[in-house]
């Protein structure tokens, strides 16, 4: 071959100019056979000792039960190896899987156009509001202090990009957004957007009502709804059904690993007015030159590789693979599994709601309704109570004051259809034994 | 196609027909044939005031986007509805019912800067 | 490519009640435990027995192209095959569970990982540190152009507000400057297809900010004066960032780093063979030079020895015994640009490769991807225009135009008649600087026969073209669907499933 080529050495193929050439060797790992990686990831696996723990932790990433159809399904090499469908004609299983997914996002949020998929929740939210910024030339969003700490996070670091400015709307008492201020806030018409999730961090369901979407909607704000455990969405009122006209989450609940935070798989959807400002790929039907129903990428001059720095975004993968399983998971679970899933998970929350506050010194911290996590005031400082936890192999939840301060005291603790009996009493025998030293320390 | 007399033309392959002091815009035959099949076209608010030159729109096709430059500044008056409605309309008559809006001219001495058809002609066999 | 044996109807359509699946144990029902108020009225979804639900994605698969399945000559894209044993590191359970929020302590292992890969990856692309945060390329581009315009705004200089970038560049790098606020001025490259210093220096100013490049570029050259390129963009006070998706051409060889650079990203599905999965997800690494070490993203993984000071290491080293934190308190840091800290289930994914590697195979893969570019290459030069005769590296570029002006057949029919063949066809109509483009990038993972295929088919439909011109303009043939009304697609977007509409609403 390298005589084809004309060169001597592969030396002499891949040089470079004498000062670009690497000095010192490069410092990566050992080349290992097969069966010695194996051996060394089997022991970061045994360092990474959450693995043998009891889970109370949500917070944005949900312990589901995944049925091994899923990983069958999506592990087949056409599906796991493929190039985003360009090239519709050798494409059409992957089109077709993707067109699916638009659709269960559409049913499940009730709106009229979902994309094939973005990063994750957080950046779907950035997303969204990018949109309702281009709608309306506002430069100015509203943000309930409810919505996830992380996707909160993220918006200010797109925000700082695109200059907008983020403001917050407090929480109430009973775990709600306050929207008493809302009106007066949306009065001098300066925000593009609304934005709160439900169920919200807190696990509290958390739209607005109706009403309240009709008059941001008549100020010319958009309303974001956000979702970052979307199996609730087999359960509660829909989006669309309150006023969101956007609505975005995370889809991880749907057939996909934790992993420790990625990948992961965002949705959008919108209501058809929002169709041309849509970031990312989508999918539609059409048909082929002898009238065959065909599925190919649709309206993808708005997209980076076309339109450039005019496009609506730069965003170029999608999550292909994930929403794929997400599908599959959808497909097998049917709105019967999915239904029955959504009620274990608020039954079980109910449970452990239940067998915590029992215990002298836990309440819970809200009062309005949950889905599938409750916020648990515990005593004394929801740091210490992890740890105590932890020297008993449970992972209690999410410590709240690490996001909000004034809830130092509070416990985030969800409950799945994974969590058992079992699991429930063994975490109130250490909270009980963790509240008799607290009592014996007063 | 030559090009059709009594429109001007803007080197961003925008036609105008001047008619006192309003003017109706749309794209030539040229650009309608290299974008191909239009699908969208987004067009300017009624009411809105346009400067000469500034991009105030969007034509969409299949494989390419185009910003719409305004050929001559003013108040659109118009927008024509039929084209949202079936895009086809600008491939299929671009310089008839493929018109996109119509504008009261702030100054009409702005149609100086535009291209005769002799001159529009020119550039695009240059292309 | 076999064909389908049925058409697949839409799973909406096959779904029927009675047919719910039993993954899970019966409970209450959603109207003994919340008020109607809160609830949906319905969920208009299908239930599928599982059967059908096999049947009916493993048919879509059977009309889905992957590496598994043909060669892929996909320019920009790396192609490359995707180890089995990758994947099945990821699915180790107490990796593949993890819950981002378990302390750190609980997750060594997992930190270990991102640490060991973040090292690695310093060493062989000459960065002084990257952050694993992003989720693929064009979000890593975002992340450091907001590094970049943080960089710049903390010693003064806001108004530096302009991207330049070669008339060769990718696609998302005008769209991620414009999402920053940054503007774009397109560079022409030379008659060489390369940046010229002098022209850069024209238009590089006070107001500028970054120069976006690759290198090699898209056109599949190296921009052997790149050293000067970087002096002229530091002498005008601007930074220099690396489009990594290229960097399968230099692994071993030479390193960003050494040409200049001060920002770049990498694509972990190109390089570091992490699946393509049909168009994601993929994982964006960005790396910095020392000065923007403090703008990273959050969380930073931080490594310690057993006795509590900070482990030193230029490069990989041995994790074992080590400790590890995650730390969210950088103060320059731009923030963060997703929900949680990285794609961790490809970092193990590319940490896997590494190790399989090692610093000789890393080499002998960009070796071995530049020869197999340039065979092809040489093995094609006479039946189509080769715009740039010469060495290239990893990628090279051809053109249709003498054919199209000849038989009418363009880039785009050679690619559809490929897929006839049993290939993918390469990438076209990119980079636009060259008419009638087909960027090809086989990939170091094929093997001489393949190249040797790939060459005779090429040349047959080429030759086939020249006698009738229709024997391509007419293709795919043989393929699940012919091409495809795209405007039909696009003036009556049609993009989900409508349920049967419901009487009385």
């Amino acid at each position: 071959m390298l005589q084809a080529v004309g060169v001597a050495s592969l030396d002499e193929l891949v040089r470079v100019p004498e000062a670009l050439a690497l000095r010192t060797p490069i410092a990566v790992t050992p080349q290992l056979s097969e069966s010695e990686i194996a051996e060394r990831f089997a022991r970061f696996a045994a360092r990474t000792t959450a693995g043998g723990y009891t889970s109370f932790l949500g917070a944005g990433a949900y312990r589901h039960y995944i049925p091994p159809v899923v990983g069958a399904l999506a592990m087949r090499g056409e599906f796991l190896t493929a190039y985003t469908p360009y090239q519709a004609e050798v494409s059409q299983g992957y089109l077709q899987a993707t067109y699916e997914w638009q659709s269960y996002i559409t049913l499940l949020t009730g709106l009229d156009v979902a994309n094939a998929s973005v990063y994750d929740g957080a950046t779907a939210l950035a997303e969204a509001v990018i949109m309702a910024v281009n709608a309306s030339g506002r430069k100015a969003v509203l943000v309930s202090r409810a919505v996830h700490p992380n996707y909160r996070a993220v918006l200010r670091t797109y925000a700082e990009g695109l200059e907008l400015a983020v403001d917050e709307l407090a929480y109430r008492a009973d775990g709600r957004t306050d929207t008493a201020s809302l009106d007066a806030a949306l009065a001098d018409q300066r925000y593009a957007a609304v934005v709160v999730q439900t169920p919200n961090m807190f696990g509290v369901i958390d739209p607005l009502a109706a009403a309240e979407s009709a008059r941001a909607a008549a100020n010319g704000a958009v309303v974001i709804g956000v979702v970052a455990e979307a199996l609730s969405l087999a359960a509660l009122a829909t989006p669309a059904s309150w006023g969101a006209r956007i609505c975005v989450g995370e889809a991880q609940s749907f057939g996909n690993a934790v992993a420790y935070g990625g990948p992961h798989v965002g949705f959008i959807a919108a209501g058809s007015e929002h169709l041309r400002r849509m970031p990312g790929r989508l999918v539609g039907k059409s048909v082929d030159g002898e009238g065959r129903l065909a599925y190919v990428l649709t309206l993808q001059a708005r997209e980076q590789h076309i339109r450039r720095e005019k496009a609506t975004s730069n965003i170029c993968t999608n999550q292909a693979h994930c929403a794929l399983c997400a599908t599959i998971y959808l497909a097998a679970m049917g709105k019967t599994g999915l239904r029955d899933c959504a009620a274990l998970n608020i039954a079980r929350t109910r449970e452990l709601r239940a067998a915590v506050t029992a215990l002298d010194g836990f309440s819970a911290r809200f009062a309005a309704p949950v889905f599938n996590e409750v916020a648990i005031r515990v005593p004394g400082r929801a740091s210490d109570v992890l740890r105590a936890l932890e020297d008993r192999a449970i992972l209690g939840g999410l410590d709240l004051g690490r996001f909000y301060p004034e809830l130092g005291d509070t416990l985030l603790m969800a409950a799945t259809e994974l969590t058992t009996g079992a699991d429930i009493a063994r975490l109130v025998g250490a909270l009980a034994e963790v509240e008799t030293r607290a009592a014996a320390r007063i | 196609m030559a090009q059709p007399a009594g429109l001007l033309y803007s080197k961003e392959h925008e036609w105008v027909k001047l008619d006192g002091d309003v003017a109706t815009v749309g794209i030539t035959d040229y650009a309608q044939a290299s974008l191909g099949d239009i699908v969208y076209v987004e067009l300017p608010r009624l009411g809105a005031t346009l400067e000469q030159f500034g991009s105030i729109g969007v034509v969409e096709s299949v494989k390419a986007v185009s910003d719409i430059f305004t050929p001559v500044g003013g108040e659109v008056i118009a927008i024509n509805d039929a084209i949202e409605a079936d895009p086809a309309l600008v491939n299929r008559e671009p310089y008839d019912g493929g018109w996109f809006y119509k504008v009261k001219l702030g100054d009409v001495s702005q149609s100086a800067e535009l291209m005769s058809p002799e001159q529009y002609d020119r550039l695009i066999s240059q292309t | 490519m076999p064909p389908p044996a049925f058409d697949t109807p839409l799973i909406f359509d096959t779904g029927q009640d009675g047919r719910a699946n039993c993954y899970l144990p019966h409970g209450p029902q959603l109207d003994e435990l919340l008020p109607r108020e809160v609830l949906r009225d319905d969920l208009p979804l299908p239930d599928n027995s599982e059967l059908d639900v096999v049947r009916h994605f493993t048919r879509l698969s059977h009309k889905t192209f992957g590496i598994d399945t043909v060669f892929y000559p996909l320019g920009s894209c790396t192609m490359k095959y995707n180890p089995r044993i990758n994947d099945a590191m990821a699915n180790l359970p107490a990796l593949r569970d993890l819950h981002p929020f378990a302390p750190d302590h609980a997750a060594q292992g997992a930190l270990a990982v991102m640490w060991e890969l973040e090292r690695a990856l310093a060493s062989l692309f000459g960065m002084a540190a990257f952050s694993l945060n992003p989720a693929a390329g064009a979000h890593a581009e975002l992340t450091a152009l907001l590094i970049a315009k943080a960089y710049f705004a903390k010693r003064g200089e806001s108004r530096r507000n302009v991207v330049i970038v070669p008339d060769t560049a990718h696609g998302t790098n005008p769209a991620s400057a414009a999402m920053v606020g940054f503007r774009v001025i397109s560079l022409k490259s030379d008659a060489r297809g390369r940046v010229d210093p002098a022209a850069l220096a024209a238009v590089a100013g006070p107001d500028t900010a970054v120069c976006m490049m690759t290198n090699p570029n898209t056109l599949g050259l190296f921009e052997d004066r790149i050293a000067e390129v970087s002096d002229v963009i530091h002498a005008a006070g601007a930074l220099m960032y690396y489009d990594g998706a290229n960097a399968n051409a230099l692994m071993g060889n030479t390193r960003p780093g050494d040409m200049g650079f001060d920002l770049m990203h990498l694509n972990l599905h190109k390089t570091f063979s992490i699946p393509h999965g049909g168009g994601g997800a993929g994982a964006g690494p960005v790396g910095v030079a020392e000065a923007l070490v403090g703008f990273l993203p959050t969380p930073v993984v931080r490594a310690y020895e057993a006795n509590g000071t900070p482990a030193a290491a230029d490069g990989w080293r041995e994790s074992a015994g080590l400790r590890f934190a995650l730390d969210f308190a950088a103060p320059d840091a731009i923030g963060t640009m997703r929900s949680f800290w990285s794609n961790f289930a490809h970092m193990v994914r590319a940490l896997a490769y590494i190790y399989a590697n090692g610093a000789e195979g890393l080499t002998l893969t960009s070796q071995l991807a530049v020869l197999n570019a340039n065979y092809i290459r040489v093995g094609i030069s006479d039946v189509v225009d080769i715009p740039y005769p010469e060495i290239n590296r990893h990628e090279f570029v051809a053109s249709a135009q003498s054919l199209k002006r000849d038989t009418g057949v363009r880039a785009l029919d050679l690619g559809k008649a490929l897929l006839d063949h049993g290939y993918h066809a390469p990438t076209v109509y990119f980079p636009l600087i060259v008419p009638e483009c087909l960027m090809i990038e086989p990939t170091e993972t094929e093997s001489k026969e393949t190249l040797d295929a790939f060459i005779a088919a090429f040349r047959e439909i080429v030759a086939a073209a020249r006698i009738d011109p229709q024997s391509a303009l007419g293709t795919p043939r043989t393929t699940p669907v012919g091409r495809i009304d795209e405007t039909r697609a696009a003036r009556q977007p049609d993009l989900r499933w409508q349920p049967p509409s419901r009487t009385g609403e």
